[in-house]
Parts: C-alpha cells; sequence; structure tokens
C-alpha cells in the first residue's frame, strides 16, 4: 500500500514549525507506523535530508516513549493502542495522514515530533510516591488487601506516562496522569498515610506546570492506550476535597 | 589482570550475613561527603540510586531515556521469584538457589546465586510496601504462578506487566529522592566514557543527547546499571535503545568482560514478518503455563492449525521432556523449536514458527480464567498478528531476549577496576549459561536494594578521599577523546546508513553465534565482523550535526561499539568447546540432542582483558567451585 505522510518538522523550540509532505510506497499491511517512519527516515537518509526526529524505545507499547498525533487523534485511531503497535492495516491505501507532537504548553516542543514530558516526572516527585525506605518493609503478607481493590489499583497503575490524555484534552490537563498515580496508590492499604498531602502535592504541582483544569471532556480516556477510566478523576476529586477540608493533615 | 571473586569464607548459607556483619561501614556524616553516580535507571539503577540516597550519599543519576520511567526494565512481563513458600509446595531458599545454579547449567557461583535466592523474600516484602499492586488472591493474600524450569509456584506477578510495576515502585522511590534533591537525575543523557585515575573509576563522560555537549562528571565510585546487549542481534525483544556501549567503554578502560557468548534466546516471541521489522515482540513465558506447544508430525503439512487431528500433533517439549512438559527451560525450548523448524515442520509464513495453543486450557477453566491471566497478552498478539489466540493457536519462534554475560565482578559486584560497580543485567554474576525465567527483575532488584548499597559502603569506607574535580587532566582528555569520536563518526560521510550496519551485523551474529555455534562458523564470524567494522568507518553516513538531538549519530556511536564487542562475543563462544545451557556447540551434544558440558576443562567463568585496538583479547578464567551442588548433566525429562 501506498501513504502520504504530512508531518511536522521543527528544528528546535526557536523554530516556528511546519508541514512537509511524504509520500511512501511498499507499505506493508503488517508494519506498524512506527516501522512507515523508519522506512521513511531512510529514504530521508539516502536523500541525505534529516530524518524525522521522534521518541520511541520499547516498541510494545509499555515505555511510554512513543506518542504523536495522527490526523487529530492522540496515538491514531486505533482504540487502547499506542502509536508504536498501531498496524498500517488499520488505514486504506493511499491514506493520507497529518502528524503532529503532543501539544500542550507543559510538554514543549524539543525538535519535530520530540517533546519534553520532564513535568510528569515534577509530577512525581511532588507526590506520586509510598515513602518506604529500602529495608522498613514488613513481611509482605502481614498485610491482605482484598482482590477488589488491588485489582483497581492495577487498573490505575497500569498508566504509562506518555502524555496522549494530555495531548488529546482541549485544556491540556493532566488530571487523568494524576488521578491514575493516586487513585493506584490511594487505593492500597500502604498508601493511606500519605493519602491526603499526596493529592494537594500533585495537583498543585500540576498548576504549576501549566497544565489546564479539568472540565469533564473525557477525551483523555478515549485516547488513552491504556483505556484509564476517568472514574479516577471522580476520586481524586473527592480525594482533594476531603484533603482540603480536613487540612492540615 | 588479576581476579579476585573475594567470596567470603564459611557455609554457604553464612557467607552473606557475615559478609554484611564484616564489611566496613560508612558513618552517616561521611556519606553525606561522598557522591556516586548510577548510570542507568532501571531495576538495578533505579532502586540503587533510590537507596544509596536514603542511606545519605549523594547521587546523581543517568539515563538515556527523556525519563527513569522509561528503561526497558518496564517492559518485562511475566514476573519475579522469591523464595517465600507461599504456595506451600516446598520451596525453600535452598530450592531457589539450587533452580537456578542448575538452570544456568552450573556455570555461576555459588555463593552469588545463593545470596541472590536469600534475599529474594525481602524484595517483596519492599515492592509491596512501595504499593506495587501484584495479583492477589481473594482472601487479599499474594498470588503465584509457575515459570520454566521449576516445580514450584514461586512467582509474583502483576498481570502481563510485572517489570512496569515493578520499575514504576523504584522509579517512585528515586522521585522521592530527585523531589528532595538528594539525586541529581541527568535524563537523555548517553554515558560514552569512564573516567579512570590511578586505577580507580572516578567520574564519566556524557553527551547530552538534546544540546550535543559533551560534559565531565566526577565521583567517589561509578555504577554502572545499563542493561544487556542483546540489540547486537539488531532485531532483539530489547528496546531499540539498548545497547552495550557502557559497559564496552568500561571494558576498554581495564573492566573485564566476563562470559560475553551467554545469550539468552527467548522461546516465545512473534515470529519476524518481513524485512521492514525494527524489532521483536516477547510473549511472556507464563503462557506457558497452561499454552501447549506443537508442530504438525509431517513435514510441510499447510493445513489450518484446527483442521490438524490430534493424533497428527507433535506435543513435542511434552515427549520430549514429561516431567516439564511445557515448562522446560529456556534454552531447551528455543533449540527444541530450531530443530523442528530445520525439519520441515515449523508453521506460518516461511515456517518459522511453532503453535502455541491454549484450546485445552480454556475447555478445562473457561474462557474467562484465561481472558483474566492472559487478555492483555492475548490483546497485544492479535493486535500485532491480526489473530486472535482465543480462536487460533498463537504462533512462536525464539528470539534474542536477555544477556547472561557482562561485566566481572566480584562478590561485591565491583568490576576488576576499582570503584567501578556493575549491577542487573550489565554484570554477569548470577545466571550462568541461562537465565530461568522472573529471574531477571530478582537480580535487579537484589543488586539494587539490597547488595550494592552494603558492599559499595565497605570501599568508600575504605578509600582515601583526594578530593578531585573535572579539571583533572584524565577527565579533560576523556572529554577530549569523546568528542573527537562523535566528530569522527560524522566525518566519514560515506554512502551506508547506520541501520543498514547494524543489520548486516545483526544477519552475521544470530547465524553464526545465535541459538547453534560451530568452529567453523565462529571464525568466519569473527572475519566477517572485522570487515564490516572496517567498512563501517570508511563508509558509514550519519548526518547531521553533533551540537543537536541527532537519532542517527546516537545509533552510529552505538552500532561502533557493537561492531568491536561481536568480535569479543565470537572469541568466547568460540574459545568454549562444550556445550552449556545457552552456549550449544553443535560439536558437543548428547546423543539425544542435548548440550553436552565439559566440566574438566569448562568449569569457569571466561573473563575477558581488552588489550588494544587490534589485538586479541587475553582470557582470564575464573575457576568455580562447587562445594554444595553436585554437578550433573541437566535432566528436564
Amino acid at each position: 500500500m501506498k501513504v502520504t505522510l504530512h508531518v511536522w518538522r521543527q528544528a528546535g523550540p526557536a523554530d516556528r514549525g511546519r508541514f512537509a509532505r511524504y509520500d511512501v510506497a511498499d507499505v506493508s499491511p503488517d508494519m506498524s507506523f512506527l516501522e512507515v517512519l523508519d522506512v521513511l527516515n531512510q529514504q530521508l537518509i539516502a536523500r541525505r535530508e534529516e530524518p524525522i526526529a521522534f521518541d520511541h524505545d520499547c516498541r510494545e507499547g509499555i515505555c511510554g516513549s512513543c506518542g504523536m498525533v495522527i490526523n487529530g487523534r492522540p496515538h491514531g485511531p486505533e482504540r487502547a493502542t499506542t502509536v508504536c503497535q498501531l498496524h498500517m492495516r488499520t488505514f486504506p491505501d493511499g491514506a493520507e495522514l497529518w502528524i503532529e507532537p503532543w501539544r500542550a504548553r507543559a510538554f514543549p516542543v524539543i525538535k519535530d515530533l520530540v517533546v519534553d514530558r520532564a513535568a510528569f516526572d515534577r509530577l512525581i516527585q511532588a507526590g506520586g510516591f509510598i515513602t518506604a525506605r529500602t529495608g522498613s518493609a514488613p513481611e509482605a503478607n502481614s498485610i491482605p488487601v482484598p482482590k477488589r481493590d488491588a485489582d483497581l489499583a492495577m487498573d490505575a497503575a497500569a498508566c504509562i506516562g506518555c502524555g496522549a490524555c494530555v495531548a488529546a484534552c482541549p485544556n491540556a490537563s493532566a488530571m487523568l496522569f494524576v488521578a491514575a498515580k493516586a487513585s493506584h496508590l490511594g487505593l492500597l492499604p500502604q498508601g493511606q498515610p500519605e493519602r491526603s498531602s499526596r493529592v494537594v502535592n500533585m495537583v498543585a504541582q500540576m498548576d504549576a506546570e501549566g497544565f489546564g483544569a479539568c472540565t469533564n471532556h473525557g477525551e483523555c480516556m478515549a485516547a488513552c492506550p491504556k483505556e484509564i477510566s476517568i472514574d479516577f478523576i471522580a476520586r481524586l476529586n473527592r480525594d482533594y476535597l476531603k484533603a482540603v477540608i480536613r487540612r492540615p493533615w | 589482570m588479576e581476579l579476585r571473586a573475594k567470596i567470603p569464607s564459611g557455609p554457604l548459607a553464612d557467607k552473606w550475613e557475615r559478609h554484611r556483619s564484616e564489611i566496613k561501614l560508612v558513618n552517616p556524616a561521611n556519606k553525606l561527603k561522598h557522591e556516586i553516580i548510577v548510570v542507568g535507571s532501571g531495576l538495578a539503577g533505579a532502586s540503587a540510586a533510590a537507596s544509596l540516597a536514603e542511606l545519605g550519599y549523594r547521587v546523581s543519576c543517568f539515563c538515556f531515556q527523556d525519563s527513569p520511567r522509561r528503561a526497558h526494565s518496564i517492559a518485562a512481563q511475566g514476573g519475579i521469584n522469591a523464595a517465600k513458600n507461599y504456595q506451600n509446595d516446598g520451596d525453600s531458599v535452598f530450592r531457589l538457589f539450587y533452580d537456578t545454579i542448575k538452570g544456568g547449567d552450573f556455570r555461576a557461583r555459588e555463593a552469588n546465586v545463593y545470596r541472590l535466592a536469600q534475599v529474594s523474600a525481602s524484595i517483596i516484602d519492599q515492592c509491596v510496601a512501595q504499593g506495587v499492586p501484584f495479583a492477589r488472591e481473594y482472601g487479599g493474600m499474594l498470588a503465584n504462578r509457575s515459570f520454566g524450569g521449576v516445580q514450584v509456584s514461586r512467582t509474583f506477578y502483576a498481570r502481563g506487566q510485572t517489570g512496569q510495576q515493578l520499575l514504576l515502585g523504584a522509579y517512585q522511590a528515586l522521585s522521592r529522592q530527585i523531589g528532595l534533591g538528594k539525586v541529581t537525575m541527568h535524563p537523555r543523557a548517553e554515558m560514552l566514557d569512564v573516567v579512570v585515575v590511578d586505577g580507580r573509576a572516578r567520574g564519566i563522560i556524557v553527551r547530552d543527547l538534546v544540546s550535543g555537549a559533551v560534559s565531565a562528571h566526577a565521583a567517589d565510585a561509578v555504577v554502572l546499571a545499563t542493561g544487556g546487549y542483546a540489540n547486537v542481534y539488531y532485531l532483539s525483544t530489547n528496546a531499540k535503545g539498548c545497547n552495550v556501549t557502557a559497559i564496552w567503554r568500561a571494558h576498554k578502560r581495564g573492566a573485564a568482560f566476563a562470559n560475553p557468548g551467554f545469550t539468552q534466546i527467548h522461546p516465545t516471541c512473534i515470529p519476524v514478518t518481513g524485512h521492514h521489522q525494527a524489532k521483536l515482540t516477547l510473549m511472556s513465558e507464563s503462557l506457558r503455563n497452561d499454552g501447549r506447544i506443537w508442530v504438525p508430525k509431517a513435514p510441510g503439512d499447510t493445513r489450518a492449525p484446527g483442521d490438524i487431528p490430534e493424533s497428527e500433533r507433535d506435543y513435542y517439549l511434552e515427549r520430549l521432556y514429561p516431567s516439564y512438559g511445557n515448562l522446560a527451560p529456556r534454552d531447551i525450548a528455543s533449540r527444541r523449536a530450531k530443530e523442528v523448524c530445520d525439519e520441515g515442520r515449523g508453521v506460518g509464513p516461511g515456517g518459522n514458527g511453532v503453535y502455541l495453543e491454549f484450546r485445552d486450557a480454556i475447555a478445562r477453566l473457561g474462557r474467562p480464567v484465561i481472558a483474566e491471566r492472559y487478555g492483555n497478552l492475548f490483546e497485544m498478539y492479535e493486535r500485532i498478528t491480526a489473530e486472535d489466540p482465543f480462536e487460533r493457536p498463537m504462533r512462536i519462534f525464539p528470539a534474542p531476549h536477555y544477556t547472561m554475560g557482562g561485566l566481572w565482578v566480584d562478590y561485591n559486584l565491583m568490576t576488576t577496576v576499582d570503584g567501578l560497580y556493575a549491577i542487573g543485567e550489565a554484570n554477569f554474576s548470577d545466571h550462568g549459561a541461562n537465565r530461568l525465567g522472573a529471574s531477571a527483575l530478582m537480580q535487579g532488584l537484589a543488586d539494587g536494594y539490597f547488595i550494592l548499597p552494603y558492599t559499595i559502603g565497605d570501599y568508600l569506607a575504605q578509600m582515601k578521599l583526594d578530593r578531585l574535580d573535572t579539571a583533572h587532566p584524565a577527565f579533560r582528555q576523556a572529554e577530549a577523546d569523546t568528542g573527537e569520536r562523535v566528530r569522527r563518526l560524522l566525518a566519514v560521510n560515506g554512502r551506508k546508513s547506520v541501520d543498514a550496519f547494524h543489520r548486516e551485523l545483526g544477519r552475521i551474529m544470530w547465524d553464526r553465534c545465535g541459538m547453534s555455534r560451530n568452529g567453523a562458523g565462529l571464525t568466519a564470524a569473527i572475519e566477517q565482523v572485522c570487515g564490516l567494522r572496517e567498512e563501517f568507518w570508511r563508509d558509514v553516513y550519519v548526518g547531521g550535526k553533533g551540537e543537536d538531538l541527532n537519532q542517527a549519530l546516537e545509533h552510529a556511536g552505538r552500532v561502533a561499539d557493537f561492531l568491536e564487542f561481536a568480535e569479543l562475543m565470537c572469541h568466547d563462544a568460540l574459545q568454549r568447546e562444550e556445550s552449556c545451557g545457552c552456549h550449544f556447540r553443535e560439536e558437543y551434544q548428547t546423543p539425544e540432542g542435548e548440550a553436552q558440558r565439559d566440566d574438566a576443562r569448562f568449569s569457569y567463568v571466561a573473563a575477558w582483558e581488552y588489550a588494544g585496538a587490534g589485538r586479541a583479547p587475553v582470557l582470564h578464567p575464573e575457576p568455580l567451585a562447587f562445594e554444595t551442588v553436585h554437578l550433573v548433566q541437566r535432566s528436564y525429562k
């Protein structure tokens, strides 16, 4: 099959950026979308043009490195699929695709499709953890965790930190990311001592990073490659409300 | 070069406890004065950096990914072993130790492996305390499953994302220390050299992958947690960025490289579909708990799997290994898959696959149970192949996955360069010639949480601290060398892309130094690799600038190192004139086609010393002393 790609090219943060058109022939339906970019990059290199910069690593949909917007949708059209696991059989022959980086104030573009997502790391640093020094842990089975809670915590913990939720949100909010971490840890007995400080600190950091507010569009859940539910945002809001009323903890 | 393994004396079971009580401690005030560099932020690196910072050391951590959370440990699926005996099925520290030593075909150190089994239980405690959402039973207790090469159920798991959850636990502990200002994190930074001053590792040279700036960083000790080198094969289950550069540069600065030829080819991966393919995808070994592996009895049978009656199927693992069946260790399962495919009985396009079928398990347990156990793996398989494993058996084939070889380390995890440590997959220490499933996560976290934080203190306590900064001539020199190398890569300006060289190298290594090897092939491979390396430096085209985010340049540096390293790998496979674990030399096999060890000649760790460019590497054997276990021919029949 053949595809036409309009790829966002931006030499650096100071560059204005523009779309460049590339036609790629001999695409196999079994190729992943990133493999098409690989092939295109090899062609660009052969023509002595600059290859397209994009983040990628595991190519199994778990590291969260890759991410780009395809025809307006983060990670492309396939449900619950990162762009590295998106296969060309999803698209019709002759498809015309517009490829852009995540666009959000908190994720500045570094080059082409590569953005800086360090704000996510700072959100975790602000409180997305359980304080448990190495060596201080009690026997693992001394605290039973109901299977229902453990499973729900795992649903939230499945977040890969790719940033698609932010890219999909009209407000560029990081609520789904923060809610997933706060819920993962807040659902477990081990996470209770810091439950209130965690949500308050993470929300404060989220505002400081320039992420927008949540206005319940639900775009984040639709774009999330791990299908993390916005129910967790409700949980975060409830925990946040309780925490600010109860302050100090 | 002198190899001193520093194994403590005394009974096996007491060695670690005694050693821990006897090693020197650094007092809390002095810990604040010590700077430690940790390179890599996977399970080993993140857990070590967090634990060292908790102890009070000043830590700098480097990773090439944009965030420490993306290290390749994240992709581990199946689980982590621990000798908890929660299933009451007779597990014990000794059994985990014995399974691991035997699984590694008796090519690992007893003392290291025993220690690994001893600390395994603490790892689970630690991870649960951090909030790792392991699978649980209805009563709230932790659940377990079985993995290959063992007969107990000792594997803890978090769906098919155990590596992700364990890494997030370590990453969160690390993030907490970053937030507290105890760890300085350097993401998108690639280590390109180790700086050695007066025989001690005192820092590293790093290239900032965004700006291209090369900088020097000084410390009192350097810890390499930079993973394995399976990408030498080009196609592997490793992430695209995984590379040998850090440990190879350390090797060139004096760190011995042990058993580089021991590479694990994992039996259950999705077969290659086309020449565009950039990487291979693993299907967790846990699938072999309930899946049955088979091929048609007759070569060239192209009927759909559902049309092949029971009597015309060969469940070859169950036939050959009745007591372990589909849970035979990885090296054996891989080799047997290759064998049936070589006989023309492979299935799928090109005949490079075998079936892994869940029909019987679905009939026995019901679809919901199977969906709960393996749902995400089935989805991943369907996404890639467009086939539904509930309806049609999976097709799988072996692929490079893990490397048991790595930097040689002593019992304290220190390399042959003082103050330079290697942990996790980057060292060679615990898996011998074959790693058992769910043991990599165990080893990475054992090294990072519970071993290195103690043993590094022993070195620092005895070290006379001479303040050293990056103005020292050794740093200036290493920095200049690194910058020069980057310029050289760009200056070749030839005709062939970096990727083309990498693919070619991968083809040579897969054919000659892969699942089975022979003397003539390895000799030829050494020549081919040298030729390709020469061509690389004559004809590679990188493009772009050094002072920019330049992914082709990153790749070029890594491939240049793979091209040097691959030669050592072949030398190692060539000198070991026996078969053991993953290392299958066609000349040395039993009549049943099993690996034929030669304990009289090869019961050693092959540690290699770098002898300079264009010179043959020098072999230093470290004899393996087995005081507790008896060496037997591994049998899973």
